[in-house]
């Protein structure tokens, strides 16, 4: 009796093994079929996008180090000219830096309200939510070069456009993060305004944004780095700041590389100096002023 | 509580209130004075001066219409029709457009709204403009002739050479060497076949459930050919442009990933014993980010030539500090119960790896990869147009053009709904990839 009970649990117990092993390796077989098919799409995109350059990969690879070395060198024989040169392209960099400071306070801005606007329970107008949040999908779709390109043929070259292009873009981007922090705000406050007859714009400015803005700013100064390299590489295709000095100081090409390295030199710095900038504050805003 | 002690603290609360009170009218108040420190630095006042009007109502009424072409040559008297002005939108012999009436060598043109151009003999024309007259134009001996006199409005300029009309339903051009008519549609024109395809013209229901127009081959077949080999709006190259600009942000992506993650191992604390290296491979990290999208772009154009691999190593290059960054944070915060566990059974360090940090680190990782891919799509498309690959090309090139501005607009709302449907696609990947992981935490 208790030998045939043993035998039974044994058998079933076999069974489940099997089973269990046959489980692991489908899961295996798929894992590596992934990953081949992964490979595959990705040597063989490679080498569709070798094909599709005008220069092939290996013959670019020997001839990497030339440009940087030669921009170095020259760069080196004038260094004394460096420092004036960042002198004369320290307006331009300013105005980078601007273009990127007031779109992301402009998109922050449009951001805030949109993102008020389609957040459950937030909302002025519950009804409209959808439509918000398509709008919000739409704008954060948006290339900024589209509207840029786009405004420079109306407006002509200038800050403008690339001011606009990018505020429009984080309008959306910051949007949909705001709206995520909203979400999970605390709806109490607004209920007790409610009560004492706040209207809508008072239930948020003070239920609301004391409550979500750490967070927001935090997210606001991110973006903030990141408009920043937006603003320079808009500019390299036609819309003012370090980016347009830089493709002018490029198109004259030998003997005018200690332009371009001081331009990169200036380019390089605000960009870590403003990351390091915005991670400190960051730091302060989600985890608190160090006692 | 006595009024007494109250007092202070009071006065504490009335302070507080009034820092509070200062700081809300203060920083609005700051953001304001930038914002008139930006009207002025950024010139928003010569802007209405430097913007170009004229340019904004073509491209705004371009992009939803087209322009045909009525042309004679003065010299020969030959007429034609061309949409655009294009040899490849060009009517075939003896075709012509329905709004175009009267003997084949004199044809009278209807603009719309009673605006209507007569073609007569002897390189002569009418234009009859309702509330204005008829204006009447002959190009006598190399010179450019009409009936307006000395009395020009101002939607007309005159000279001896050139005769320019120009009204809200068309315009009129006439000059030595041709006469020439803009009749302006809306739509996007030549879109779906071109002229010489014999499915032009026919809706898609007649086209599936008639007779088969072309014998050589089925309607469906023939239709797909030529759409795919559409001279005017080029839909192969297009399609191929996309891609290209995907394939950029895929190869950046996912080679940055690869590239970043035996990188990130150095990086962290927990698992890069020496410090040295740890501070090197941050250093690294730090440097690529640094410097730039835009610079690596350009440093690799110059060695690699125009194209969609540049491209796609400048966004593998600066990523690549992204990710390193963001993976050693990850491998920071691994659980080291987990490791340990998988230690006890005698596993070695590559299995502690495997079965202990892997797993744990795939969710964040996986959805750091997807959310990058999405933002790249959008990169891709500017480093497409500053190294010459996909569609940021395609846009510069027909912006720069400044004619084909349905082009355009076809290309912009491409671009949307590549990035549209690459963001929908990560998130949908992303939720599956990382559903396990939601239920346990």
């Amino acid at each position: 009796m208790a030998t045939t009970d043993m035998m039974q649990g044994r058998g079933r117990a076999q069974t489940i093994h099997a089973h269990y092993m046959a489980m692991v390796q489908r899961r295996r077989l798929y894992g590596a079929l992934t990953l081949l098919i992964f490979f595959l799409l990705f040597f063989g995109g490679f080498y569709v996008a070798d094909d599709r350059n005008a220069g092939g990969f290996w013959s670019g690879l020997s001839q990497l180090g030339d440009f940087p070395a030669g921009v170095l060198s020259e760069a080196w024989e004038k260094r004394g000219l460096l420092p004036a040169h960042m002198v004369t392209y320290f307006g331009a960099l300013v105005e980078t830096v601007n273009i990127a400071a007031v779109s992301t306070l402009v998109g922050a801005l449009f951001g805030l309200i949109l993102s008020l606007m389609s957040t459950r329970g937030l909302s002025k107008w519950p009804m409209m939510i959808p439509v918000f949040r398509r709008i919000m999908d739409i704008m954060r779709a948006v290339p900024e070069i589209v509207i840029a390109l786009v405004l420079i043929f109306v407006l002509g070259g200038g800050p403008v456009p690339a001011m606009v292009a990018i505020a429009f873009h984080t309008t959306g981007a910051l949007g949909k993060l705001f709206s995520e922090v909203s979400e999970n705000a605390d709806l109490k406050p607004v209920e007790g305004l409610a009560s004492a007859g706040a209207n809508w714009s008072q239930r948020m400015l003070l239920g609301v944004i004391p409550q979500v803005a750490p967070n927001f700013l935090s997210y606001a100064l991110l973006r903030f780095e990141v408009n920043i390299r937006a603003s320079a590489i808009l500019g390299f295709v036609g819309a003012g700041g370090i980016g347009y000095e830089l493709k002018n100081a490029m198109s004259w090409g030998q003997g005018k590389f200690d332009e371009a390295a001081a331009i990169f030199l200036l380019l390089f710095g605000t960009i870590v100096f403003f990351d390091q900038l915005s991670s400190y504050f960051r730091n302060r805003l989600t985890k608190g002023v160090p006692q | 509580m006595t009024a007494t002690d109250m007092g202070p603290m009071h006065q504490q609360a009335a302070g507080l209130f009034q820092r509070k009170r200062l700081i809300a009218c203060a920083v609005p108040a700051v953001i304001f004075g930038y914002f008139v420190y930006i009207f002025f630095a950024f010139d928003f006042m010569g802007l209405s001066e430097r913007a170009r009007m004229d340019n904004a109502i073509t491209l705004a009424s371009d992009s939803w219409s087209y322009k045909t072409h009525v042309t004679r040559d003065n010299r020969s008297g030959a007429i034609s029709y061309a949409i655009e002005g294009e040899r490849k939108g060009e009517y075939p012999e003896g075709t012509r457009p329905d709004w175009v009436s009267g003997e084949a060598d004199a044809p009278v043109v209807a603009l719309g709204a009673g605006h209507i151009v007569r073609f007569l003999p002897d390189n002569a024309i009418t234009f009859e403009i309702p509330d204005f007259g008829t204006i009447e134009a002959q190009v006598v001996d190399g010179r450019v002739m009409s009936n307006l006199g000395d009395d020009v409005p101002d939607f007309v300029s005159a000279s001896n050479t050139r005769l320019a009309i120009t009204t809200d339903e068309g315009r009129l051009t006439v000059t030595r060497a041709r006469t020439e008519v803009f009749h302006y549609s809306p739509g996007w024109e030549l879109f779906w076949f071109t002229l010489d395809s014999p499915y032009y013209g026919h809706g898609l229901l007649a086209l599936l459930t008639g007779p088969q127009l072309d014998s050589a081959r089925s309607n469906v077949a023939g239709m797909w050919e030529d759409f795919w080999g559409n001279r005017m709006w080029r839909h192969t190259d297009v399609i191929f442009a996309i891609g290209e600009t995907i394939l950029m942000a895929f190869l950046g992506t996912f080679g940055a990933a690869m590239v970043a993650l035996p990188l990130a191992f150095l990086a962290a604390r927990n698992f890069a014993p020496l410090g040295a290296a740890r501070f090197a491979v941050r250093r690294f990290f730090d440097f690529v980010r640094g410097v730039d999208g835009l610079i690596w772009t350009i440093v690799l154009s110059r060695a690699f030539g125009p194209g969609p691999m540049t491209g796609a190593l400048a966004m593998l290059i600066t990523d690549t500090g992204g990710f390193g960054k963001s993976f050693s944070e990850a491998l920071e915060n691994v659980d080291e119960k987990q490791i340990e566990g998988v230690a006890s059974t005698g596993a070695k360090a590559l299995q502690r790896y495997r079965f202990g940090v892997i797993p744990q680190i795939t969710p964040i990782l996986l959805s750091q990869v997807l959310y990058y891919l999405e933002s790249n799509t959008r990169s891709a498309t500017i480093i497409g147009a500053i190294t010459g690959g996909g569609i940021g090309l395609l846009l510069t090139q027909a912006m720069q053009t400044q004619k084909d501005w349905e082009e355009v607009s076809y290309y912009i709302v491409l671009i949307i709904l590549m990035v549209m449907v690459m963001d929908t696609f990560s998130g949908w990947l992303r939720r599956k990839l990382i559903k396990g992981d939601e239920g346990g935490h």
